[in-house]
């Protein structure tokens, strides 16, 4: 019997599959079109999509762009929905350091690449750090308009009226822009993008990020890119600007104020705490002494450690 | 009214051709549209009207011949001429085109008030509250409740969309607008309505309009002047009551002698 | 007084295509004038082609000979040759036409319908209406009616509306295609008196009047149009 568990751990070393999986043409093709996006900040740059050994829905787009551009010597995060210890983040963690076995880390500061579902970490990103996002649908016109040849014309003459037309509806039936994630912006005064499906909380880190973004749409055969410092608006009207959610109550575990919460449910009689969303900034402060109103409580020591309870 | 003072036309075509391969839709079709002006385009189905129709609004491209259009500053365009993005902006500011079918022309999935503000929106429009209170005027004056506002045009009947549609239209003060059949398929009593309400807006905001129909009434009520189509070919044109009172052709005779009297 | 209106050899014909492209004459070589402030009416049988000379010089029939000039300010416009933008403008300002018969626009109240020619000709809304509820009154149609539209009024009723929007406005050509016909006598007497003013202000009339005692009272002369009538029809 083979011993399955000592052959993955050195996938990456014999010639069964090339370094980060995919082959190295690919790796090229996918660098391409991350350089047209690069050049063109916002713009859906169609590229030729491989299969991978992963559903789509889970990052294959996302997964494609790291591949294409990881080095031996790269330190990888991997997050989901703010957290490194979900099911999606775990596997794809594991993918790399199975395919690569480069380096991978919690620790936001630590990473090179950080490869994103969902959120954006809450500690500034730096010039040295490449943030990548797993897209679903790359196409923010898509909602009113579902002809992939018109919405494609539409970005080419800059015809974006309709894109405020879902603002407009989202004011009229809710009083304000209920649009609360995949919130539209502007990129460099030019293409209208969609910023994938993190909350709006974090469209203002998208603006004049010192890391470089990039976005991949792995069902959709799309790639698009912010540049490091580049201006990204999120669409508003004069009379309802862009707000950002607001949180009443700081982080039940590390008190932080002015981050993205999750809400936790404790038991089943409404117990409940808002804890960061942002796992490892989280951990971060409270080995640093900071503690929130909850932390003392018995049902939080379950949640929010890496270990199992 | 003082409509027709103007030195200049609005719109000149020139043996506009269309084929489709090589059986004829429209064949050298030329005229001048005056500021103001409603033309009516008569004939019976595969006439070529909406072929024509189709032409002279950019949406199919003719095989030969030459329209131009006199664009808000003065100039005369070659409308097959202009680049993508120019045809667009004439499209969704300076043009109108209302279709048979309601459902054509609206976004079926968005509020009403939404449907008229898109092409604020799209001329960047940016406060909502003046886009609502322009919507909302414009529903005024096109019969439609404000309180309908917020409901999508899927629960409205066939005449408040087909009003809808004019509003849509009508909101960035075009100065053409196309029509094709606009009456078709509604009730008597709704027909009249519309057609009331059109011949105001229209006299009102001094619209230029060319509306294919081949309801001989509706072209009598709505129309300066009227071509008669047949086969691809004009076979008749003038002052639409001349027209219609005094036939020439014997098509035009035998139009004119097939409606129903009341 | 100068001439207003001449009609120069004016022909027309019918061809019924239906009916194996059979050709009616109408009439051949009209020819007569009409000055400022001079009613000229036509005489003749029913059929004789009054009705289609006033049409043709409306421009709601077309002309197939000769020509039909009305002089516009300094200019002379051949209705005949006239392009369909210039008729409308010739409608709109110079010739006038009152018919028997209202062509009724729905939902449009009474009053507005007489004021509306006199608002295309520059009158500011508020004085073309208090105008066009004097005129109503003096053609005695009740009050209660002017805020309704015609469409449900009675025959009489209907044309007195059109009368009165006939005559509201200025047009230096007016034609009167039997406006009296089926009115009591006041009315009548009301249409004469609207004739004299227009001819008083300097308008060019051309009438058709079946009516014996209207026509004797405006009518500065009868011009007979059997004598234009092609020898086929005779």
């Amino acid at each position: 019997m083979t011993d399955t568990a000592r052959i993955q751990d050195s996938i990456h070393e014999q010639d069964e599959y090339n370094f980060a999986y995919l082959d190295e043409q690919t790796k090229r093709m996918i660098r391409r079109a991350i350089l047209k996006g690069i050049a063109i900040p916002g713009y859906q740059v169609p590229f030729a999509s491989r299969e991978m050994p992963m559903p789509y829905g889970w990052g294959t787009g996302g997964v494609q762009v790291t591949a294409a551009i990881l080095g031996r010597n790269d330190c990888l995060k991997m997050i989901d929905q703010g957290s490194d210890d979900t099911t999606n983040a775990v596997s794809l963690r594991g993918f790399f350091e199975k395919t690569a076995g480069v380096r991978t880390t919690c620790e936001t500061a630590e990473a090179t690449i950080i490869q994103t579902r969902h959120r954006i970490p809450e500690k500034p990103l730096t010039g040295e750090q490449i943030l990548v996002f797993q897209v679903p649908i790359p196409e923010p016109l898509r909602f009113l308009e579902p002809r992939e040849t018109e919405t494609r014309k539409m970005h080419a003459l800059e015809d974006y009226g309709l894109m405020h037309v879902k603002l407009y509806e989202d004011i009229a039936r809710n009083g304000h822009i209920a649009t609360t994630y995949a919130y539209p912006v502007k990129v460099n005064d030019r293409y209208v993008m969609d910023p994938s499906p993190t909350p709006k909380f974090d469209n203002p880190k998208i603006d004049r990020m010192a890391a470089l973004q990039l976005y991949g749409a792995g069902r959709e055969k799309r790639i698009y890119a912010i540049p490091p410092h580049t201006k990204v608006r999120s669409l508003d009207f004069e009379d309802y600007p862009f707000e950002i959610q607001q949180f009443d109550k700081p982080c039940g575990l590390c008190g932080a104020d002015n981050v993205y919460l999750d809400e936790v449910i404790l038991d089943d009689e409404g117990g409940r705490m808002f804890v960061c969303s942002d796992s490892d900034y989280c951990e971060e402060r409270r080995a640093q002494g900071h503690l929130g109103p909850m932390a003392a409580d018995p049902a939080a020591a379950r949640i929010g450690t890496k270990e199992p309870a | 009214m003082t409509l027709f003072h103007a030195e200049d036309p609005l719109l000149q075509v020139r043996n506009v051709t269309r084929y489709y391969g090589d059986r004829i839709g429209c064949s050298e079709v030329s005229f001048d549209l005056w500021p103001g002006e409603v033309l009516a385009i008569v004939g019976e189905s595969g006439s070529g009207k909406t072929t024509l129709l189709n032409c002279l609004s950019t949406r199919l491209a003719p095989t030969a011949g030459a329209i131009e259009y006199r664009m808000r500053d003065g100039a005369m365009r070659n409308l097959y001429q202009l680049s993508e993005a120019e045809r667009r902006l004439l499209m969704r500011t300076d043009w109108g085109f209302v279709h048979q079918n309601a459902a054509d022309g609206l976004r079926m999935n968005v509020s009403a008030g939404a449907n008229v503000g898109e092409r604020l929106m799209a001329v960047g429009a940016r406060h909502y509250g003046n886009i609502r209170s322009a919507a909302d005027d414009w529903l005024g004056r096109v019969e439609i409740d404000s309180d309908r506002i917020d409901d999508d045009p899927r629960s409205f009947s066939g005449g408040m969309r087909q009003r809808l549609q004019i509003a849509r239209n009508l909101v960035t003060q075009p100065r053409l607008v196309f029509m094709d059949e606009p009456t078709g398929g509604l009730d008597v009593s709704v027909q009249a309505r519309l057609l009331d309400l059109l011949r105001r807006l229209v006299a009102d905001l001094g619209l230029s309009v060319v509306i294919v129909t081949h309801d001989l009434a509706v072209a009598r009520l709505l129309s300066h002047r009227i071509m008669v189509m047949r086969q691809g070919n004009v076979i008749e044109t003038g002052l639409t009551d001349q027209v219609l009172d005094d036939p020439r052709e014997p098509y035009t005779q035998l139009l004119v002698s097939s409606i129903l009297q009341v | 007084m100068p001439v207003r209106l001449y009609l120069n050899n004016v022909g027309k014909s019918f061809t019924m295509h239906l009916q194996d492209g059979a050709v009616i004459p109408v009439v051949d070589n009209v020819e007569f004038s009409v000055d400022a402030g001079e009613c000229v009416v036509l005489g003749g049988p029913s059929g004789a082609g009054k009705s289609s000379i006033l049409k043709m010089i409306y421009g709601n029939y077309r002309c197939d000979e000769g020509q039909i000039l009305v002089t516009v300010g300094d200019e002379i416009i051949n209705v005949a040759g006239a392009e369909p933008r210039r008729i409308l403008t010739l409608r709109e300002s110079t010739i006038g036409y009152v018919s028997q018969f209202l062509r009724t626009i729905p939902r449009v109240p009474a009053e507005d319908v007489v004021a509306e020619p006199l608002i295309a000709q520059g009158t500011g809304e508020t004085e073309a209406q208090d105008m066009a509820r004097a005129l109503l009154s003096r053609l005695n149609v009740p009050e209660r009616l002017w805020t309704l539209p015609p469409a449900t009024f009675s025959g009489g009723e209907q044309q007195r509306v059109n009368i009165a929007r006939g005559f509201i406005a200025h047009y230096p050509v007016l034609l009167l295609d039997e406006p009296t016909a089926s009115l009591d006598a006041a009315n009548r007497a009301v249409v004469v008196r609207l004739v004299e003013e227009k001819k008083a202000q300097g308008v060019a009339m051309v009438g058709i009047l079946h009516d014996q005692d209207v026509r004797d009272q405006i009518a500065d002369r009868i011009v007979d149009v059997t004598k234009f009538g092609s020898e086929a029809a005779a």
